[in-house]
This record gives structure tokens, sequence and C-alpha cells, in this order.
């Protein structure tokens, strides 16, 4: 059952005892897994016009094909190695890589792979119904593909595991399939990953803005001193990419749909009376997934964060761009809310290195809204779609326990209560996307009202390619 | 002792006639050891020992004296303890000896003093040997800490011969060897007399000391050696040692001591001073061992037991005073299990025999002398190894254990009756009672076994930590070590010291839990070792000590 055939892989495995060993008896629970937990309809008799990763060549590294999800081929990949890399941060700076886990740092580089790795699953958890709603076979498709490669990043940080943590490792790797989201008893880790997401629009939006979080985690562990932690999640980045444009293509469809629809209305903004999904709805979700996302990079000063910089386990997004790489002397302004006022604090820079990557993040975020707001604006409209303030709907860090509007200004609990519905998506938004998705879209180039077709499609092939088959 | 003298390597081998503070000398069933420090010969220069305090050197001359008197002097039923100075007998430990001390080498000379202490209660309580100690003068903090491990004080009655404990008052720090807790543990003196006799420098003389229970008898100096002979015969007629020898001499072991670490016939240790580690491997004896009692005491000091157990004892005080380093010590042992099962067998079959005795206590405070050691011990159960009935005591005083469980190369443990009740720790108890505390069936029904454990068997018994396979072996074993090796040192000796002892208190779980870390505390404090500190202050020209007044 384990073979180079069913498992590409660049990791020797026809020759590693001990992952062979480990992979027989943890792939036949994660297809179990795939099938109870995965993408729900759509496993037996339907196949999918799949990429799949096959080498690590950046000129031919995947191929194109119909797969049925159950036997897509997960693969192990790592990119090659960085020849006499050395550690690029923090107190072991210069050194030689590590090509073993040291044994001081196991338990946190195992709870930075376990955390990582538990979102993999959890996502594909979350987003399982929604091929029951989908506006398109090329959207359907596109839903499928990011959850099979979520499934392959599962097997990247399980490849991890299996290999450098022994028998805890893979007692690890079991829990991960265990665990589940939403799951009252075994929920996921985090808690973003624990809300399912039961509508395209909040797809979208997770694409954008929570796989944006998972790829400047990822760009972190990128720079790992642990080389085959670096190595692996510099080649999840690879397909990441993909799932970043899926949640940004998605929404920016919407919005030309509705900026479509806005003007066939008169721009009365009252789009909802012709099928479309209005701008103010879009803007209380792109509130709640930008906080959700800017959540999840943790506490404004955190000595975790420290300590993992200054062990070299996790480092900034893009460490060579930074002067100093061991941030032992340095201070990085840390915006704070102190007693009612908003003011500016020099945080030791090893503690604020969740905020330094927080500010990565929010920059990228805010550069794919401007560039959303150009369709608007090439629409002719005068309406915009803005980033709120990172204060706005914080559940951890600094901010936690206070309220704040969208331009961060500080409300009390009350104003929140009374307001919080002009902010966030409602029980009203809620029911009027999924009253538009009643019916699927399974038309081969049909797409439905409330989103505007790709501009092309999928590895060169015509919008109307019939991107997912159905078996007679 | 300076901080360098840590650097110069400590032996803790001597013999009689190489002794500078100490004679030994017999007389019938009764052993006189009198101890006569020289000034001068301290194990540095940067103190002289006046009115017979001492050092660790000091300390090891009379731990060797005892085990001497037990291995080669069965006839020997009651000893002495005097002291070949003038109206002096003891003014323990030298005060500037540890002052100058670093913090380990004061910690280790009190552990190791504390173990000589400890061992003439063993011989006491379970080898015949009743101990007396002839007080004729001057009697202070260390001074009567040993004569409190006698069974009995005698001292002089004139007018001017007190016992005391003047560390408190004194030097701000505490007696280190026990002298609080025998006094209210083993002589039952209550708390308040105690209290207060802890508090006055000059101590309590005559008839008020033997009411207090601080001494036994007193005697005036005219007739104070004969009745303290005389006692001494009394207490010898309790004794079921033979009336006549020949004992067994304890010749040199002749290690080989290099910079690796030293090497014996069956005990070898090797130290990586870069990962501070090392490697301590016990091998199982090659030649056939002696089958009869006659042969044991033929074999003598090369009967295999007496003699790996006396170089594992050699290898773990190396450890503790010559490689304060290496923190994380595998524990391997090598060869055939069966032989060392049989060695057992004899001293089970034989344990009434008084060689066969002291062989088995010795080994019992050997491996005390290993659970008192503040490294990590990691025991590596291997292909090739004999982890069996005494040997896997070794494991049982391990911090973990790792078996491998590989079919192709099966290796196994054995328990056997030494694994019962011969060799108990310092809380009394067996290391399988203490193992499975809660679960006190379960010993009985390990021990009721008696094929040996495979891997798979050894896990379900709970007699290892881990049982990985071939597969995982080497990253486990690797990792552990790292892993343990890169913890905080004083966080594993209090974290190792903690969970070691379940059980019960013992007087020696005091001593070596209360009174030690108390004692340890107090030797970092600025109070004690500041440069205004009591320690320092003692005999300066600075004044009194300056004291930080907050109580914890």
């Amino acid at each position: 059952m384990i073979s180079h055939e069913l498992i590409p892989n660049n990791v020797n495995l026809s020759s590693n005892k001990r992952l062979q060993r480990a992979l027989e008896h943890w792939q036949p629970r994660y297809l179990d897994w795939w099938r109870e937990m995965g993408p729900q309809g759509f496993q037996d008799y339907h196949r999918v016009y799949l990429r799949t990763a096959v080498s690590v060549d950046p000129d031919g590294w995947c191929h194109y094909d119909y797969v049925k999800m159950p036997e897509y081929r997960w693969g192990i990949f790592l990119t090659p190695p960085v020849k006499d890399r050395t550690i690029g941060f923090g107190d072991f700076f210069g050194q030689p890589v590590w090509q073993e886990v040291p044994g001081e740092f196991r338990n946190p580089l195992k709870r930075l792979i376990v955390l990582q790795g538990d979102t993999e699953p959890a996502s594909v958890e979350q987003q399982r119904r929604l091929g029951q709603s989908c506006p398109s076979l090329y959207d359907l498709r596109n839903l499928f593909q990011v959850n099979v490669e979520e499934g392959r990043h599962l097997w990247a940080m399980v490849y991890l595991l299996h290999s450098y943590f022994g028998r805890d490792g893979r007692d690890e790797a079991e829990e991960m399939l265990e665990r589940s989201s939403g799951n009252e008893d075994k929920p996921r880790m985090l808690e973003a990953f624990n809300e399912p997401i039961d509508t395209w629009l909040d797809f979208f939006m997770f694409a954008m803005f929570t796989d944006r979080d998972g790829k400047s985690q990822l760009m972190s562990l990128a720079e790992s001193s642990l080389d085959p932690l670096s190595r692996t999640t510099r080649f999840m980045l690879t397909e990441e990419a993909h799932h970043l444009f899926v949640g940004e293509s998605g929404v920016a469809r919407i919005i030309q749909r509705t900026s479509e629809l806005m003007r066939q209305t008169g721009l009365s903004g009252d789009v909802r009376r012709v099928g479309g999904i209005d701008l103010p709805l879009i803007q209380r979700h792109l509130n709640f997934w930008f906080s959700a996302s800017v959540d999840l990079h943790g506490s404004e000063i955190s000595t975790n964060a420290a300590t993992y910089f200054a062990n070299g386990l996790k480092g900034r997004a893009k460490e060579d761009s930074w002067e100093d790489h061991r941030a032992l002397h340095g201070t990085y302004a840390v915006d704070v809310f102190e007693n009612g006022v908003g003011l500016t604090r020099n945080v030791p820079a090893r503690n604020a290195m969740n905020e330094m990557l927080r500010d990565w993040y929010i920059k990228d975020a805010t550069a794919g809204v401007e560039r959303w707001n150009r369709i608007l604006e090439r629409g002719g409209l005068s309406d915009r779609l803005y980033v709120p303030s990172r204060r706005f709907n914080r559940k951890i860090g600094i901010y936690a326990d206070q309220h704040f509007t969208p331009e961060g200004r500080p409300i009390s609990a009350e104003q929140w209560e009374a307001r919080k519905h002009e902010w966030l998506p409602t029980a009203n938004d809620k029911a009027y996307l999924k009253s538009l998705t009643t019916r699927p879209v399974f038309e081969v180039g049909q797409y439905a009202n409330w989103i505007a077709p790709p501009s092309k499609g999928i590895n060169r092939q015509p919008l109307d390619f019939e991107y997912v088959r159905t078996d007679e | 002792m300076s901080q360098s003298s840590l650097t110069s390597r400590i032996d803790f081998e001597t013999r009689p006639d190489l002794y500078r503070h100490w004679t030994l000398s017999f007389d019938g069933p009764i052993a006189v050891l009198a101890m006569d420090v020289q000034e001068d010969g301290g194990l540095s220069s940067d103190y002289r020992l006046k009115l017979n305090s001492y050092d660790l050197g000091v300390d090891v001359e009379l731990a060797d004296a005892l085990q001497r008197i037990r291995f080669e002097h069965p006839e020997v039923h009651a000893v002495v303890v005097r002291s070949g100075k003038e109206r002096i007998f003891c003014a323990g430990a030298n005060i500037f000896m540890l002052s100058g001390s670093s913090h380990a080498l004061k910690v280790n000379f009190c552990k190791f003093t504390n173990e000589t202490r400890l061992a003439i209660e063993d011989a006491s309580a379970h080898s015949g040997l009743k101990f007396i100690a002839a007080v004729n003068g001057i009697c202070a903090g260390g001074g009567y800490e040993l004569a409190l491990a006698c069974d009995e004080i005698h001292m002089v009655d004139d007018g001017s011969a007190a016992v005391s404990l003047p560390e408190t008052p004194l030097l701000g720090v505490l007696p280190g060897t026990g002298g609080l807790t025998r006094l209210v543990d083993k002589r039952k003196v209550r708390r308040d007399l105690a209290d207060l006799f802890c508090t006055i420098v000059e101590g309590v003389k005559g008839r008020k000391a033997v009411e207090q229970g601080l001494v036994d008898k007193v005697h005036p100096t005219s007739r104070f050696l004969p009745a303290v002979m005389q006692r001494a015969l009394e207490l010898a007629k309790t004794s079921d040692r033979p009336t006549s020898g020949p004992g067994v001499t304890l010749g040199p072991l002749g290690g080989e001591v290099s910079d690796q670490g030293v090497r014996y016939s069956h005990v070898t240790l090797v130290v990586d001073r870069e990962r501070r580690t090392g490697e301590l491997t016990v091998r199982a004896p090659r030649e056939p061992q002696p089958e009869t009692v006659e042969a044991i005491v033929a074999a003598g000091d090369g009967y295999w037991p007496l003699r790996a157990f006396r170089e594992l004892d050699a290898a773990v005080l190396h450890l503790r005073l010559n490689e304060p380093e290496v923190g994380t010590v595998v524990i391997r042992t090598e060869g055939d299990a069966d032989a060392v099962l049989g060695v057992d067998r004899m001293l089970l079959t034989h344990a009434d025999h008084w060689l066969v005795r002291e062989i088995t206590l010795f080994m019992k405070r050997t491996l005390k002398r290993l659970d008192l050691t503040a490294r990590s011990f990691i025991a590596l159960i291997e292909p090739g190894s004999c982890f069996a009935g005494s040997l896997f005591e070794l494991a049982l005083a391990a911090d973990r254990s790792y078996m491998l469980d590989d079919p192709e190369r099966p290796v196994s443990v054995a328990l056997s009756g030494m694994n019962a009740g011969p060799l108990p720790m310092s809380n009394g108890l067996s290391r399988l009672q203490t193992r499975f505390l809660g679960k006190p069936d379960f010993v009985d029904e390990l021990l009721a076994e008696t094929e040996p454990f495979d891997a798979p068997a050894a896990s379900d018994g709970e007699l290892v930590t881990s049982a990985p396979d071939e597969l995982d072996w080497d990253d486990e074993v690797r990792l552990a070590i790292e892993a343990r090796a890169a913890f905080s040192p004083d966080a594993l000796t209090g974290m190792e010291a903690n969970l070691r002892f379940a059980g019960p208190e013992t007087m020696e779980t005091k001593i070596f839990g209360r009174l030690s870390a108390w004692q340890n505390w107090i030797f970092q404090r600025p109070n004690a070792v500041g440069e205004r500190g009591a320690l320092k202050a003692f005999g300066a020209a600075q004044g009194r000590p300056q004291f930080d007044w907050t109580r914890t």
C-alpha cells in the first residue's frame, strides 16, 4: 500500500522503513477521515480536474487530471536543500541549520508543527458541505483543489512528526485525525477553525484572510533552524498561493457582479432585489474574517514568540529583509491601548515577533482589499471597502477585553451590543446568502447570478470546461 | 579549599598506612578509631585544620576505616571513636574550608560526610558493630554530629568539656551532618531544649548534658577511658559477628583515571564534557563465581559483587566530586544475566554469613549513594545487557529507563530476591516498593515471576519507562539525553530529589531532604556567603556579619 507510485515524494520513502511503517498505520486512518470528514457527496461518483504535486521541479511540479478525490495521490515534498544553509536568526545565528531535532527543542518544535498541522484538516472539515451550494463547476473544482491540498499540508506536517518525533510524533499524528472542527469533545486547537464555513462568501473570505495568516505562519516557519521544517513549509507555500488566489478572485468576482447589478439598479445599492450581494454585507464578512485572522497571530507582546525566536524555531517572514537577525537589543513600536488611550510602546523586539508578523499580514491583506476597490472604481462606483482597525472585534491579545468600532474608536459594551450588527455578519445576512444558493450550479459553463465568471479557466482550459465530472 | 581545588582530582581510595588524620588500633573485640588531624594535612593549603577540624580528606579516611573494620576485622564487635588530642574531641568541619569552597563542593562534602555517619548507624543496626564516642573535650558542630552517629556518647566531666551545635549563633548556617535531625529523632531530645541547645555557642557540659539527653554518660577524667573501654566490652557482647577472622582485605581497585573518565575491571565511567554526559557501564562476572561460603571468603575482594560495587561506588564518587558538569549519565550493563542471578542466589542463600551480609549491606549503601547523586540517570537496556536482580536495581534507581524492543535482537530484564528487600532505599522501602507505592500487590506479582521479562512484558509490567522499537530507538534515546542535558541543573536536582523518594520519611530521608535542602539554601544566601555574611565574617577582621533581616 505504501509505495512511491501511490505517494509521490522526494524523501526516499521507498527506502525509509521508519516512515513506511508510520504511514502504513496512519494512511488508512487518513483515508477514513477524508471519507467521513472531507467534501460531502463528492467522494465516489465525481471526478475532479485537480492538480497533483509530483515533483519539486519549479517548471513542472504538478500535473492536472481527473481524479476521484479518495484516490488523490497525496504526496510528500520538501523544497531541495539550500547548500550550507545557516541559521538565520536568534541566539544560534550563523550556525549550521539542524538536520535532526535537537532534544532540547523537541517539545516546542512538536507543538509548533502540531498547531500548524491541526489547521489543515480543520479547514477541510469546516468546508465539507459547501459543494452542495456551489455557484459553478469551476468554483466547485477550486474548492476541492484547496481541500485536497490542505489534506496534503496535513501530510506534510505528519511527515515531520513521523520522521523526527518518534512515538510521540506518531501519537500526535493520530490525534490530528481524532480532533475535528466543531467537535464538542475534541475540537480543533484554534477557535477560528471550529466554526462551520457554510456560505461561499465565507469560504472566499476565509481563503483570502485566514489562508493569508496560514501563509505568514508558513513564511515564519520557512525560516526555522530545523531544515526539514523549513523545506517542507517552503513547498507548502507554492500551493498556498493558489488558495489565496481562490479567495481573492472569488470575492473579486462577487464585487464585479455586484457592481454590474448596482448599475442595473440605478446605483441604488439595493442589489438584493436582483439577486446580488450588497456591499455592506460583503464589508461585514470582511470585518469578521479579517479580525478573526488577525487574532490568529497571537498576543501583541509574547514571551512564547520571544522564546521561539531566540531558539531559532520560528522566525519572521522574510528574515533576510530585516537588519538585526538576533533582535536582542532593539525595540519595536507596538500600538497599545491603556486606560482609554491609544499609544505606542517600544517593546523589546523579541517580544514583538507576533506583532511584526501581524504588521506584515495587515499590509498584505490591505493591498488585496485595495485591488478589490479598483473593481468598484472601474465600475464607476464611489463605494469602497475598507480593512477594519486591528483593534476591532479581537478575542486574543491586548484589545480582547474592550470594544472598538471598525475605525478603532473605543466604545462601551452597550454601544457594541447596539451596533455590532452593523459591522459583523447577521443572521439575516446568512439567511440571505443561503437563499441565493439553494440550488447548486452544476451546468457546464454556467455561473450563479451573484458571481461573475472568472477571466480565465484553470490550466488554460476554457470557462465552459467540465471541471467536475459525474460518473454514469 | 579553593575553587581551583575542584579541578584537581579528589581521590577516595586510601588505606590505613596512608592515613594522616586517624589511627586504627585493635584490642580483641574492640577497635579504637582515634582522630588526630594534621593541621597542615588538608586537601588545600588555603586553610589549617586546627582543633581536629576536618575537611573531605579527613572524612575519606574515616569512611575507609569503617569499611576496613567491617570487612577486614570480623572479630571486632565494638568501636570506640576518640580523639588523639588532649582536651579536644573534634571541632567539626573546618570553617575556612567551607567559606572558601564552591557551592558544589560544599554540597558534596556534606553529602559524603552524611553518608559516612549513616554508614556508622547502618553498621550498628545491621552488622553487629556498636559505636561509642569518647568525648574528651571540645565537641562542637560536626564533632558532636559525629558523636551523635554513635550508639552512645560518653563525655569527660572536667568542668570544661561540652557538646555544642554553634552553627546558627556563630556561623549563620546549620549543622550539616544530621545533628538537628538526630537530636530530636534519634536521641529524642525535647524540641524546646534542642532549640535552646542549638543557640548556645559554648554548648552544654557535664550532668546537664546527660539530663537533657545530649550525651549518655559523663565520667571523671581519671576514670574516663577505662570506663569507656569497659562499656565498649559490654556492647561488644551483643554482637553476632564471628569471634575470629579471617577477614577480607580490601585491596586497591587499580582504576585507570584519565581525562575521558575512569576504568575499572567491572565498571567504566566515560565522560563527554562537551555534551555534559557520561556513560556508566557495569559488567557481569565473566569468570565462574564461588559456589560455597568458604569459596566466597577465599575469593575475598575479588568476589564479583564486592569488587563490582566497590568500583561502582568509586565511580559514583568520582562523578560527584571530579566531574561536576557531567549532568546526565547513561547507565548500561554488559554480560551474562544468569551469572548475576547466580551471584544473587548465593547472597540470598547465605545471607546470615557475616561476609555475605557485609557485601549485601555494602551493595545497599552503594545503590543509596547512586539514589542520592544529583545527576540525571537514564538506564539503557540493550542487547548484551544484564539488568537482572541486583543489577536491575540500577535501572530502578535511574530516573528513566529505555528498553529496546526488537524481535531480531531480543533483550530481557529479570528480577530476583535481591529486588525484594535486601537493598532498600533510604526511605526504608525497596526500589520496587517505592516505584509501585500505590499498588503493593503488584510488587508481589512481579516478584513471583520467575522468567525474565522481554521488552513487551517489561513494558506491561511497568518495569521500564519506555520500550522503543529498533526504528525509534536511536532517536528516542538521543532526544531523551539531549533534552535532559539542556535543562537547568538546579531545577533537575530539585526535581529528581523530590521524585526519587516517594513513601515514608526516615531519619535518612529527613537528613538528605529537609536538612540538606535547607542547608544548601542557606549556603547560597548572602546572609551566609555574602561579603558581610556570617561565614565570611567568622574569624575575619571585619566584625559582625550584616544580615538582610527579611524572614521568608
